[in-house]
């Protein structure tokens, strides 16, 4: 079943490569604009080859994995502890519900004018538009918390802290890991954002390049390394999950006794 | 007999207890006034009808919930929040463990918390596991296990806390018959060994008669100590002589009659004694 699942999957991307590469050659479309797949995978070698493409998607990574790091932990331990303290999540629920929705390319204007055009105006996008996907799950997963289970912690002499730790922490952790998912995603997209509209350095800003020197096939082939870092990043979050919730319902299947 | 061992004072005193939940412009008054005392050594078995707050009871007296009135006190001291001392099972196992822990680290955790020596925790969680016969499934998560088994892992970790008092809340409602008269005999067996003082709610009269050397009835809600019954089986009891002994028939009649009138709100039902031999 899986091995079928697999070949037709490849049959399928094969198909779609072989599309791209039929549809300009039979003119269809402009060659000029859309080059065939060929061109592209002639392009993205070149891209290999040469070091400053090896610089930029080095810059683009750091301010993804920076960002993403900083929005996540900053979600986590907002979320804990607006969910510890009492009334502090009622207080700031409409908060929350007003900023959360803001696009954070609409804060992209204020990023150049606080940062210029540097690291710190793509963290900055970044982590705003992954921090409320980290804070929101943390939020949820923090009210699933099982009565019974809260109860026998604190019948055993459990206190806050060692609650936080054993019970909530653990039950929230599969929203948290969702959380870091829809977040490492968005913050991806953000990143590379942020490089082509404010030309921080990184693929984004080569990209921009590329496009205003009309290397088309360079440019494809610099959207292609975009979307398997996007690939790869969402396996990796994956598999992270997969092993992290190895006890949970969603991974375990239904085991029967 | 561990029990007949020890002097007969009490360790568990609740007196006056009230508790009522207000809430939404709703107010009920779960248990009314309920004063009883409980023995160390003793496996008392609280019954009543179902709705009557033997939740809410048993809560209070673990400290989980606030009485509105009235005061637990063990071993002299008051309750005032979850003492050390006392160990809890819930009717809900599968809610109560925790999947993300491995049985023996479910044990393990209270223990821990303890503050014991890592070289005493692992003997406790061993000799506990051993006493449920569990040895083998230490390494288990708990939803790996059937029912049975992972009310007996409860169990465990309730044992390795090495309580005074072990309080149990419906702990076999959710299994199904056989294993239920297992864990009964389980239950028996380990309060014989280890002296450990029980308290034992359920709604099962032939479960309270079976198990207890006192019966509590409580009636309906809102809740008081309707009678207490000395059970006066033998204390070599098993599932198949002692069930259809003419005794055990006249008692768990006797209690049946009792919380029937309970639930009719009679203030008394019939005798305040023991039911004497006919």
């Amino acid at each position: 079943m899986r091995g079928a699942n697999t070949a037709l999957g490849t049959a399928g991307l094969a198909a779609f490569l072989a599309l791209g590469e039929a549809v300009p050659r039979l003119g269809l479309v402009k060659e000029q604009y859309f080059p065939p797949t060929s061109r592209i995978a002639g392009a993205l070698r070149d891209e290999f080859a040469e070091t400053a493409f090896w610089t930029a998607l080095g810059d683009t990574l750091t301010g993804w994995a920076l960002g993403l790091a900083i929005a996540v932990s900053a979600g986590i331990l907002a979320g804990v502890l607006i969910s510890v303290v009492p009334h502090l999540r009622e207080a700031t629920a409409s908060t929350v519900e007003f900023l959360r929705p803001i696009p954070s390319v609409a804060l992209i204007p204020l990023a150049v004018l606080l940062y210029g055009t540097g690291l710190r105006s793509v963290l900055l996008l970044v982590v705003y538009a992954a921090f409320w996907q980290v804070l929101v799950q943390v939020l949820y997963g923090v009210q699933d918390v099982d009565p019974v289970a809260d109860e026998t912690a604190r019948s055993y002499g459990l206190g806050t802290w060692a609650r936080v730790r054993h019970v909530l922490w653990p039950t929230a952790l599969p929203y948290v890991m969702t959380g870091v998912r829809l977040a490492a995603a968005v913050a991806l997209i953000l990143t590379v954002t942020a490089e082509l509209v404010i030309g921080a350095p990184g693929l984004g800003a080569r990209i921009a390049v590329a496009q205003t020197s009309q290397a088309v096939p360079e440019m494809y082939a610099l959207i292609v390394v975009t979307g398997l870092l996007g690939l790869l990043i969402n396996v990796g979050a994956r598999t992270v999950e997969r092993r992290a919730l190895a006890w949970h319902q969603s991974v375990r299947g239904e085991v029967t006794v | 007999m561990l029990a007949k061992g020890r002097s007969m004072q009490e360790l568990l005193v609740v007196s006056g207890l009230r508790k009522v939940y207000e809430g939404q412009g709703r107010r009920v008054e779960a248990v009314r006034d309920l004063t009883f005392t409980v023995a160390a050594g003793e496996l008392v078995c609280l019954v009543g009808p179902s709705g009557c707050g033997k939740t809410t009871l048993l809560k209070c007296v673990g400290g989980l919930l606030a009485p509105t009135a009235g005061e637990v006190s063990l071993a002299g001291s008051p309750v005032s929040g979850p003492p050390p001392g006392m160990a809890f099972v819930f009717q809900e196992y599968g809610r109560s463990l925790f999947p993300w822990m491995r049985v023996r680290e479910n044990v393990g955790l209270p223990l821990k918390q303890k503050g014991l020596s890592k070289q005493r925790r692992r003997e406790l969680i061993a000799d506990a596991l051993e006493s449920v016969g569990l040895s083998d499934a230490a390494g288990a998560y708990p939803w790996q296990l059937s029912g049975g088994m992972q009310q007996r892992v409860a169990i465990a970790r309730a044992l390795a806390y090495e309580p005074d008092v072990l309080l149990m809340d419906e702990p076999f409602a959710a299994v199904d018959a056989q294993t239920r008269a297992d864990l009964e005999d389980l239950v028996r067996g380990l309060w014989r060994q280890r002296g450990i003082t029980v308290l034992f709610v359920t709604h099962d009269i032939d479960e309270a008669v079976y198990l207890g050397q006192r019966v509590l009835i409580l009636s309906g809600s809102p809740t008081v100590v309707q009678e207490q019954l000395k059970v006066d089986l033998p204390d070599e009891r098993d599932q198949l002589h002692t069930r259809v002994s003419p005794r055990f028939a006249e008692l768990r009649t006797h209690v049946y009659e009792q919380i029937q009138a309970a639930k009719r709100g009679e203030p008394d039902g019939l005798r305040k004694d023991t039911p004497p031999l006919h």
